[in-house]
């Protein structure tokens, strides 16, 4: 009999995280990796940063090379979709009609970029999810209009309002929340980068998109709701428009299969296996975080690396246990850890700081742009934020919310941390 | 086993420094990577493959 494969499907981080974890791990066997973007494995965050900005070319965001890759031996199928999954007989379909048998699947297919009706069929409004997006909004960017207008303030609209006013654009950030990253890091952080986009020119807007203008099908203003019940709008007028509203993950090609819960991402036990031989990992996979006890779902980039090695481990794990040399499963308890940069500002935070109850920030030093926040939920320090304080330091803070502590307790052990600065 | 690293890349995530705080630190102002040790001892070579395989930026290369 020949060996079934294990495929992978989704070609980015937490993809080739796994494929390569399962080649360290032992798996000799025949591994596919099946992408449906045309492009080799690539790097996203600097799509908002760097390729934004014309420093670097897509070359640069390549996770790895062709001869790097060469050594896996993969059977990488890009520019093929996922269509469809048998979750009991492990078998995959594929958009070119092929059935793949297999011994695993890692799914790993991420999250798309959301938008609002009618906004596809605009020239001149974008989203910002891969490659592709990236370099079309670039050259509208360098197409002449200056007017941009960025719906939505959370992290990829605020850095990519960063970009372009760096660029010379004048930057409208338009959020339904009052203050920017507000529901990622808590208002006291969000007002600090509201004031250095503030300072750097972008006016913050408070608003929920109504619609479009266009002339003809261009983009000429963004209507606003003015709330209120009056029917009232107003225009921000725009020569090109980012919709950075959030993202949906990528399950739907999953179907209904009642073996899978697709709420919200793909559904996993601590293990991120979301039935037997199926495993998840990356922006798609909502997991029971072992240490939090509660499920999360992460969209940052430190964790499709971390669960793609974890989903190959334990995937391997399971079906190595009727074999000779059996290996625990080994729950996913990682510290989860998030960065953006914003103009010189680099925020970096360990711990969920997202669904906080509580947040407090014993450095706050707007002038001097430093900022250290600890975040709290039920009683207990879960997550910690800074920005401009030496790497050291910041490393060290990890340790403080490894495993949530009394709010008290890590509160104290921040402060001894900060007087020895 | 050779370590280059291409610190023009390192978006200054420090992971690298907590697995392997014998080859890799980071630059004081700005976080970026500093190799200690291009050619470190057999002892650090896992650590070194894992910190390779787990920096979010691709930024460690590891030869044989
Ligand atoms: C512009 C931008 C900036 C970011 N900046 C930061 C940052 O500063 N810091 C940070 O921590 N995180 C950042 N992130 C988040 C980070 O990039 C993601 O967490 C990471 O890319 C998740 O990797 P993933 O492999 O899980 O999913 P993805 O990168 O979304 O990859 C999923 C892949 O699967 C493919 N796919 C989907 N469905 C199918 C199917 N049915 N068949 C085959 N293939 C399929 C998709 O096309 C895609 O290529 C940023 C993201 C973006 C978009
Ligand atoms: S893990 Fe990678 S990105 Fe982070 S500091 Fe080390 S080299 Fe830089």
């Amino acid at each position: 009999m020949t060996t079934r494969p294990i495929a992978v499907v989704g070609a980015s981080a937490a993809g080739l995280a796994a494929a390569e974890a399962l080649r360290r791990f032992g798996w000799t066997g025949p591994l596919a990796l099946i992408g449906d973007e045309p492009h080799l494995p690539y790097d996203r965050p600097p799509l908002s940063k760097q390729l934004l900005h014309g420093t670097w070319d897509p070359e640069r965001l390549l996770l790895r090379t062709q001869e790097q890759l060469d050594p896996l031996g993969l059977d990488l199928r890009l520019g093929t979709r996922a269509t469809g999954l048998d979750v009991a007989a492990r078998t995959l379909t594929l958009d070119d009609g092929e059935r793949l048998d297999c011994a695993g699947v890692i799914i790993a297919t991420g999250v798309a970029a959301r938008t609002l009706p009618g906004a596809d069929a605009l020239t001149g409004v974008h989203t910002l999810r891969t490659l592709d997006d990236a370099l079309a909004l670039r050259g509208r960017l360098a197409g002449g209009g200056r007017r941009l207008v960025v719906v939505g303030n959370g992290v990829l609209g605020c850095e990519a309002a960063a970009v372009a006013r760096e660029l010379g654009h004048e930057v409208t950030l338009v959020g339904q929340d009052p203050v920017p990253m507000a529901a990622a890091v808590g208002t006291a952080v969000g007002e600090l980068l509201a004031e250095e986009h503030r300072a750097r020119g972008v006016t913050l807007r408070t608003g929920v998109v109504d619609g479009f203008d266009t002339e003809g099908t261009t983009v000429s203003a963004v209507r606003l709701a003015d709330g209120g019940g009056g029917g009232g709008v107003t225009r921000l007028a725009a020569d090109t428009v980012l919709l950075a509203i959030g993202s949906t993950p990528a399950v739907g090609w999953l179907g209904d299969d009642p073996a899978l819960d697709t709420t919200d991402g793909l559904r996993c036990d601590a293990y991120c296996a979301a039935a037997p031989g199926i495993y998840a990992a990356g922006d798609v996979a909502r997991w029971e975080h072992p240490v939090h006890g509660r499920p999360l779902r992460i969209e940052h980039r430190m964790n499709a690396t971390e669960q793609g090695m974890a989903a190959a481990r334990n995937l391997l794990a399971e079906l190595a246990a009727d074999g000779a040399d059996p290996q625990e499963r080994r729950p996913f308890a990682p510290v989860p850890y998030f960065w953006s940069d914003q103009y010189d500002l680099k925020i970096q935070a360990y711990g969920p700081t997202a669904g906080a109850d509580r947040v407090e920030t014993p450095v706050l030093d707007r002038a001097g742009r430093r900022v250290l926040a600890l975040y709290g939920r039920e009683g207990r320090a879960v997550g910690v934020l800074a920005a401009g304080l030496p790497p050291r330091r910041i490393r060290a803070l990890r340790a403080v919310v490894a495993t949530p502590l009394p709010w008290e307790e890590a509160r104290e052990r921040i402060d001894a941390a900060t007087a020895t600065g | 086993m050779k370590i280059t690293v291409d610190a023009d890349k390192c978006c200054a995530a420090g992971q690298c420094v907590l697995i392997a705080p014998e080859v890799f630190d980071q630059r004081d102002e700005d976080g970026v990577v500093v190799l200690l040790d291009a050619e470190p001892p057999a002892d650090q070579h896992d650590a070194v493959r894992e910190a390779a395989a787990i920096c979010p930026a691709a930024v460690i290369e590891v030869q044989a």
